[in-house]
């Protein structure tokens, strides 16, 4: 079945327009290909965009630009035939310290699913995952699709404090938490990669559209990785 | 930090009052990167204080909630005070709302017991002049970053103000005329854009929302104001995928009961909305408190987009034919 995009209304400052109803690289590829489109072909009047998994979220001002132009714009991008230019796939590499005080989930996880902690691991760094969005907290990546065999359900009640760097597993997605906040997801290992900076343009390492590779490092390394990171990354 | 360290031009900090920051009209542009745009919850007070200073509509000033502080001014400026009436004094002497006042260094300005409303902004000739982070000074709680270190005054800070140059208070006792302040009340109606996604709920669920009254909890803050009241039945029990928020959105968790989300609401949720919060009203809600009652009220996108270019126009026209 073929999703026809709907243009709606959020109130009455804001458009959002959804392009499907699935978790889907497709379909997120899509939302972040007319992201671009509107940013570099449209900026009278639209003040920002949220792209998400399978929507947009687009601010504009009404004084500048009517609702129905912001519609006829996105409607002319959707039916536009022309081919789309090649970006190349920005793959950053994560290195995590799986397991122990860094993942205090990794052993659920494989108990869980009848896998010991190390077939986990191996799973969970054997494929690219897409970044289908960057949210829920400052710099927050969650991306997918996590393999069948590790995906888990969240917590039942949200940790109140996850450190910065965790990195999760949340059902069929997995994602690392930026900065320290509250969390649900269940944590299999930590990155010494700092993800968020207010000194950076963006603040954010990651953006909705990157690929990320996981690779596993030795708890002794996490703090020669923090020290270096500025120069290798 | 000693006296004799002080620059001498700044506000101390006496007491912080129950929740006091520092806010302008928010940090956009950065939502895709999960950072919220924060800003006065009531952004029509804010500007007006703004505007009758002389301030640009980006200048920061002080939102107080409930009970505000005690502050110490290191210089002579001018203040306007906007918003809630929180019972503002000038070395103890009553100071107007929505007017212009001189104030002279030594001066102490207090506030007393709430009156009507629940966030006055204080606007100060210059604006708070705290280093702007991603082009905003709005105090991001969640980030911990903006306004004075991402967080709410403390006993003891000292916020930065530029050297006001009027010798001569020819500002002061410029008032905006009470046909111009936002209609507020202890129970408002709010005008609402009904969906995006209104057809997730029942009919009867959807005509709830539009006909009974929804209290506001004490689980409300500027992220948002968890309501209570006749539970917002479901039609369609699929899960919604995870969308960007506009501000004044109505998500409606399993539960049925609806929360407004406000300035610090998260970038992006995943519970279906049933209608978004016209943005001319939004400042009506920010001035409600636990245990007031809301209404909520469809209207249309041209007549929200008139109502907005309404309230904000004649502020602008007004300011600018004085």
């Amino acid at each position: 079945m073929i999703f026809q995009p709907k243009i709606l209304p959020a109130g009455d400052q804001a458009i959002l327009i959804e392009l499907g109803k699935e978790i889907k690289p497709e379909i997120n590829q899509q939302v972040h290909y007319l992201a671009q489109l509107l940013e570099k072909r449209a900026s009278l009047g639209i003040k920002e965009i949220i792209p998400s998994y399978s929507s947009l979220l687009i601010y504009y001002d009404p004084a500048q630009i009517s609702f129905n132009a912001v519609s006829d714009l996105v409607q002319n991008f959707l039916h536009e035939n022309s081919p789309r230019p090649y970006t190349p796939p920005v793959i950053k590499e994560i290195p995590v310290v799986y397991g122990g005080e860094y993942g205090p989930d990794l052993e659920f996880v494989a108990q869980f699913h009848g896998l010991t902690g190390a077939e986990v691991i191996k799973i969970h760094t054997s494929q690219t995952y897409l970044v289908y969005v960057v949210g829920f907290s400052p710099g927050f990546a969650a991306m997918g699709t996590v393999p069948e065999i590790i995906q888990t359900p969240r917590l039942p009640t949200p940790r109140t404090k996850v450190p910065a760097g965790s990195v999760g597993i949340g059902g069929k997605q997995t994602g690392i938490y930026a900065v320290e906040s509250p969390g649900g997801w269940r944590l299999i290992g930590r990155t010494p990669l700092t993800l968020f900076d207010l000194h950076n343009e963006p603040p954010s390492f990651f953006k909705a559209g990157d690929y990320a590779r996981f690779f596993s490092i030795p708890a002794e390394d996490f703090s020669l990785y923090q020290e270096q990171k500025r120069k290798v990354f | 930090m000693i006296f004799s360290e002080i620059a001498n031009f700044m506000i101390e900090v006496i007491k912080p009052g129950i929740f006091t920051t520092v806010q302008d009209l928010g940090r956009w542009g950065y939502q895709r990167y999960g950072i919220g745009t924060a800003g006065a919850l009531d952004s029509f007070a804010l500007t007006a204080g703004n505007l009758l200073l002389g301030n640009g509509e980006e200048a920061a000033g002080l939102e107080i909630t409930f009970a505000g502080p005690l502050l110490k001014f290191h210089q002579n400026t001018l203040v306007a005070i906007t918003g809630a009436d929180l019972n503002p004094r000038l070395n103890g002497q009553p100071l107007p709302n929505w007017t212009v006042c001189s104030v002279s260094a030594g001066s102490i300005l207090s506030f007393g017991p709430r009156k009507s409303g629940v966030r006055a902004y204080l606007t100060v000739w210059g604006g708070i002049a705290v280093p702007p982070i991603m082009g905003s000074r709005s105090t991001y709680l969640l980030g911990h970053f903006g306004g004075l270190e991402g967080r709410p005054l403390k006993a003891g800070d000292l916020l930065p103000l530029p050297p006001c140059p009027f010798k001569g208070p020819e500002l002061a006792g410029r008032s905006l005329p009470i046909s111009l302040h936002p209609a507020y009340q202890r129970n408002p109606c709010l005008r609402v854009i009904l969906g995006p996604f209104a057809d997730y709920f029942s009919a009867e669920g959807q005509e709830a929302f539009l006909t009974s009254t929804y209290t506001i909890t004490p689980q409300s803050d500027r992220m948002g104001y968890r309501l209570h009241g006749t539970p917002i039945t479901r039609a369609i029990n699929e899960e919604l995928i995870t969308c960007g928020l506009a501000n004044g959105t109505m998500q409606v968790p399993p539960d049925g009961q609806p929360i407004l989300l406000l300035a610090d609401r998260q970038t992006i949720g995943g519970y279906p909305i049933i209608a978004t919060v016209i943005n001319a009203d939004l400042p009506l809600a920010a001035q409600c408190a636990p245990g007031d009652k809301l209404r909520f009220q469809a209207t249309t996108l041209r007549e929200a987009q008139a109502a907005f270019q309404n309230l904000w126009g004649n502020l602008r026209r007004f300011l600018q034919s004085i």
